[in-house]
């Protein structure tokens, strides 16, 4: 029971992260209906400046933690939201409206090229950073387990809540959601009637970066190290968590991310490993089988 | 000749809380011309799409009968296994013609069932066993002789994309009749037509009714195809069958002329009267 | 009169572009080109990096500033270099396009006695990519199905040949037909399930099912030896000769013939180049049976299919075994041309190498994706001695190739059948891309 319990903890935290880069994925692919594959880069390239912003601040003197955070938070968030503009007006833009697969393979290239770009810039080695935020709660104890819930795991958590909740109430309730959900539906149309198409996607694509620095960062704090090759295998995952949830949905994203997190730990936990990754993609090949369209998808009635 | 080649028994169709089919009978007869007709909405496409297999209705009973007596229950059969064994072929409203492909790759695309056996599920044409390339010739005999039906011949080796507006429903048309079928179902053939290509197509279509004798069920909104070929009609409105007879009786049935402009029933008989 | 007007102010807009351009890559460099993290005792430091970040912005202010005045001169429009190249490609393939092919193939078979060891090593690798290609193309081309896992097929078929060689000693002929098979039987368990799913759902599934096979390959470490891979895998022999300095039953003893190392390199050639036409023949015969235009018509419409009456399922299964089938020989030719393989070789980068080969060659077309193998794995080995930043340039000639030919480079559509004498193409902008 206590080693289930702290299981359930750890999943619900990698679940968090994937949820956030999950949203990242279902609002380009629910605007534009492509997979942004550079999407995990962009939350590698978050971390990246998150670590360095990090590691200036406390060389300068800004050793208040609280502080030195929320300025790494903020610096990370503006930088990676450069990149994924970037990405999407040199690599996706000019094919917009043309053939479906020519941004995919820009995608992927786009992704080969970051992660490289990052490498030769900072070097293949492993990053460590040493624990920032540290302590935590001891939940239960007895059968000589602890159950435990670190500071960092509640932040996780927390601030995954509210940036949820924040951009949910973006979809639902400002001009800029509206245009979303506008393009969403047709793009041509709402381009008809005013609504700034280029500009709405360029936002979109901000906001999901935006999210994947936060990730990003987040990932930095939990794991305390970093390479050029995580955007790889969280991208995966989270773009997995996306189709799990149902892309397009933003609580699918998070319900997706949740589910992924979860099944990777408790496999880890229970069984092997190794063998984790297959737990997962197992699941969301099942899941699709039986529901085509995800977990909280709007099932598709197919225009004869 | 008046034996139902298709009978529609009960049938409801509900998406979620929505009822678009409600308990709807009705029957095509053999080797007639029957057109469904009805106000934009009332269900004449989702009827379609249940006969063919797209839709599988929420209830009732559709039984297509061939001349032999061998009868299908359409509702329980998959929609490609309908055009295949049950022999209905249709069309569709908004054209799905293969845009790449050229126009003689259409008609032989729709003889797929067949050429498929021909060339012994491919094995025995890549081993050259089999004789595949006689068949293949007859199938191109076969989408000749609709190419010139539809007059479309000229056109063979060009993209279907390519015909104008008109060649691409007749086209259609003619890959549906090269899969063989006893039942050709149209969904609005005549839409975007000028008088001219819709008088065209109401030779074409009486020529498939009386040359070949295979039977028609056909959505229209062009009074002039509906009036001027069906052997009868079928009115229904928000899913309902609301009127079921030859063009004579549908024409002064009080009933389809409310539907049709709106008004009460009362009213419309003073009109029609 | 209107021109030298405009002149000043195109200038100022193009300044006032490149300094845009120029501030955004400060901030994208700023961190990341700026600074460089160092490992140090006791953690990580740092140090700045003026210089590049200084060059970096220069680069891109000029570069900005170079393409709005020189390159493209009036507002977007092509350079006229690349206009004239491309009617003059057509008006060649029209009147000499018959004779290339022939002309190709009887290049590529003159080609191993002429060349060099490096081309030609670097040939085979070519050529395996094209087979990939053609293989894929099937798949992607043809059906119009999007399969984002190729490279399991690819790692089955080289499995196959390594384990049964080495267990068993099967030799490399009779393995291949059946390391074929085992991909194909592969590519139906796989597709059985997930061939309903559509678009970028059945992408992301055979994603996955990819790095299944990649991480089972990896674990599995009682059959395949996990990271450590197989190694010793046999040589293919010519009917039973070994290319061997020493033994018996050797190439050159038999033929009396010095030896030399070169005769494997060219059997080797001889025999990739046999299976890329091998399945160059089949694919193109295919497409002339019922079952290839039963997949083109996939691609194009789903729906009016199945109202003809065509079964999807089994035809998207047929496409998806028919490519697996290749892929599967590809990685038996692989395996024993390497004599060694490990799962590093079969990650999700080679199946996007494989994918972007065919959509940047012109899916469907298959000059197309063989031209597209040339440049990129030809051109990624041009880079060979830039060993760091070849990634980082493949990357980027992915995303420039596509951003100026979203089509491929070869786009149009020969039709399979003809009612009249003329054979003309189908322009690439009617050929649908497929929704699966």
């Amino acid at each position: 029971m206590e080693y289930f319990l702290q299981q359930l903890i750890n999943g619900l935290t990698l679940g968090s992260i994937y949820g956030l880069i999950a949203i990242g994925y279902t609002m380009v692919y629910g605007i534009i209906g492509m997979i942004n594959f550079a999407h995990g880069d962009i939350f590698m390239v978050g971390a990246f400046i998150s670590l360095i912003v990090f590691l200036i601040l406390m060389s300068i003197g800004v050793t208040f933690i609280p502080l030195a955070l929320l300025i790494v938070l903020v610096v990370a968030m503006v930088v990676t939201s450069a990149y994924g503009w970037t990405v999407e007006r040199l690599a996706y833009r000019p094919l917009r409206s043309s053939f479906r697969l020519a941004p995919l393979i820009t995608a992927i290239g786009m992704s080969i090229f970051l992660e490289n770009y990052v490498q030769i810039a900072q070097g293949a080695r492993v990053k460590p950073l040493q624990p920032v935020i540290t302590g935590g709660y001891t939940i239960m104890q007895g059968n000589g387990f602890t159950v435990q819930l670190s500071n960092i795991q509640i932040i996780i958590m927390v601030l995954t809540v509210a940036l949820m909740a924040v951009f949910s109430w973006i979809i639902a309730r400002t001009p800029l959601g509206r245009a979303q959900r506008a393009c969403e539906q047709d793009r041509l149309m709402a381009g008809l009637l005013g609504v700034n198409v280029d500009r709405t996607i360029s936002l979109t694509f901000v906001i999901g970066a935006a999210l994947a620095a936060v990730a990003g960062l987040m990932f930095l704090l939990y794991y305390g190290v970093i390479d050029f090759y995580i955007g790889f295998v969280a991208g995966i995952k989270a773009f997995t968590a996306a189709v799990l949830g149902g892309i397009g949905s933003l609580p699918g994203a998070m319900l997706g991310g949740l589910i992924i997190g979860l099944i990777e730990t408790f496999w880890s936990a229970y069984f092997t490993i190794e063998y984790k990754d297959v737990a997962a993609f197992s699941m969301l090949a099942i899941v699709l089988i039986f529901l085509p369209s995800g977990l909280l998808g709007k099932p598709e009635v197919e225009k004869v | 000749m008046t034996d139902a080649i298709l009978k529609v028994e009960h049938m409801t169709m509900r998406f979620g809380g929505l009822v678009a089919i409600d308990d709807l009978s009705f029957d095509a007869r053999r080797g007639e011309i029957t057109a469904l007709i009805g106000p934009n909405g009332a269900g004449k496409t989702t009827v379609f799409n249940c006969i063919t297999g797209f839709y599988k209705p929420t209830a009732g009973m559709l039984t297509m009968t061939h001349e032999d007596g061998s009868t299908f229950l359409l509702e329980r059969m998959d929609d490609f296994r309908i055009t295949r064994h049950a022999r209905v072929a249709r069309t569709f409203q908004n054209i799905r013609l293969f845009g790449g492909m050229t126009v003689l790759e259409n008609l032989l695309v729709a003889q797929h069932n067949k050429l498929m056996l021909a060339s012994k599920f491919t094995i025995g044409a890549i081993l050259g066993i089999g004789g595949y390339r006689g068949h293949e010739k007859e199938a191109v005999e076969l989408a000749r002789f609709w190419l010139d039906k539809a007059g479309l011949t000229a056109r063979a080796d060009d993209p279907a994309a390519d015909l104008p507006y008109g060649d691409q429903r007749k086209l259609e048309i003619a890959r549906a009749m090269c899969t063989g079928p006893k039942l050709l179902c149209l969904d609005e053939p005549a839409a975007g037509l000028n008088p001219k290509e819709s008088d065209d197509l109401n030779k074409m279509l009486l020529g498939i009714r009386d040359e070949q004798g295979i039977s028609i069920l056909l959505i229209e909104h062009d009074m002039n195809v509906v009036m001027g070929i069906s052997d009868h009609i079928v009115v229904i409105d928000y899913g309902k069958k609301i009127s079921d007879g030859d063009p004579a009786f549908i024409r002064s049935d009080p009933k389809v002329i409310a539907a049709y402009l709106g008004v009460d029933e009362s009213e419309a008989g003073e009109l029609a009267s | 009169m209107t021109e030298t007007a405009a002149r000043p102010n195109r200038f100022a807009a193009a300044l006032k572009e490149a300094l845009m351009a120029a501030l955004l890559a400060f901030v994208l460099a700023s961190f990341m080109l700026g600074v460089r993290t160092v490992d140090a005792p006791g953690g990580l430091s740092y140090h700045y990096r003026p210089g590049l970040l200084a060059a970096a912005v220069a680069f891109v202010f000029f570069g900005r500033l170079f393409l709005r005045l020189v390159w493209w001169k009036d507002e977007r429009s092509t350079p006229k270099l690349y206009s004239t190249l491309t009617e003059g490609m057509a008006k060649f393939t029209s009147g000499w396009g018959r004779f290339l092919a022939p002309a190709v193939i009887i290049g590529a078979f003159v080609l191993p006695f002429v060349a060099s060891r490096y081309v030609l090593d670097t040939s085979i690798l070519i050529l395996t990519y094209i087979l990939l290609g053609w293989g894929l193309n099937v798949v992607v081309g043809l059906a119009g199905l999007l399969d984002l896992g190729y490279v399991a097929f690819y790692a089955v078929g080289a499995y196959a040949y390594a384990l049964l060689s080495t267990h068993f000693g099967l030799s490399f002929w009779a393995v291949l037909p059946l390391a074929g098979l085992m991909a194909a039987t592969w590519g139906m368990i796989l597709g059985f399930p997930v061939l309903r799913l559509r678009g970028d759902y059945l992408a992301i599934v055979t994603l996955a099912f990819g790095e299944i096979i990649r991480v089972v390959l990896l674990n599995w470490y009682t059959v395949t030896k996990g990271p450590d891979g197989i190694s010793g895998i046999p040589r293919p022999t010519f009917f039973g000769l070994q290319f061997k300095r020493f033994g018996e039953h050797t190439f050159h003893q038999f033929f009396g013939i010095e030896y030399s190392s070169m005769h494997r390199i060219i059997f080797l050639y001889m025999i990739i180049l046999l299976l890329a036409l091998l399945t160059s023949y089949v694919t193109n015969r295919l497409r002339r049976l019922p079952v290839g235009r039963a997949w083109e018509a996939l691609r194009e419409d789903e729906i009016a299919c199945r109202a003809l009456g065509i079964n999807t399922t089994n035809t998207k299964l047929t496409a998806f075994a028919i490519g697996a089938f290749f892929g599967g020989l590809g990685g038996s030719f692989f395996a024993t041309r390497q004599g060694f393989i490990s799962p590093e070789s079969f990650t999700f980068i080679e199946s996007a190498i494989i994918l972007a080969i065919v959509v940047l060659g012109g899916m469907g077309s298959q000059i197309g994706v063989a031209i597209a193998a040339i440049v990129m794995i030809g051109g990624f080995e041009v880079f060979r001695e830039a060993a760091q930043y070849r990634m980082l340039i493949f990357g980027l000639l992915m995303v420039i190739i596509m951003v100026w030919k979203p089509r491929g480079l070869v786009s149009g559509r020969m039709p399979t059948i003809f009612l009249g004498s003329e054979r003309k193409q189908v322009s690439g902008d009617l050929v649908k891309e497929g929704e699966g």
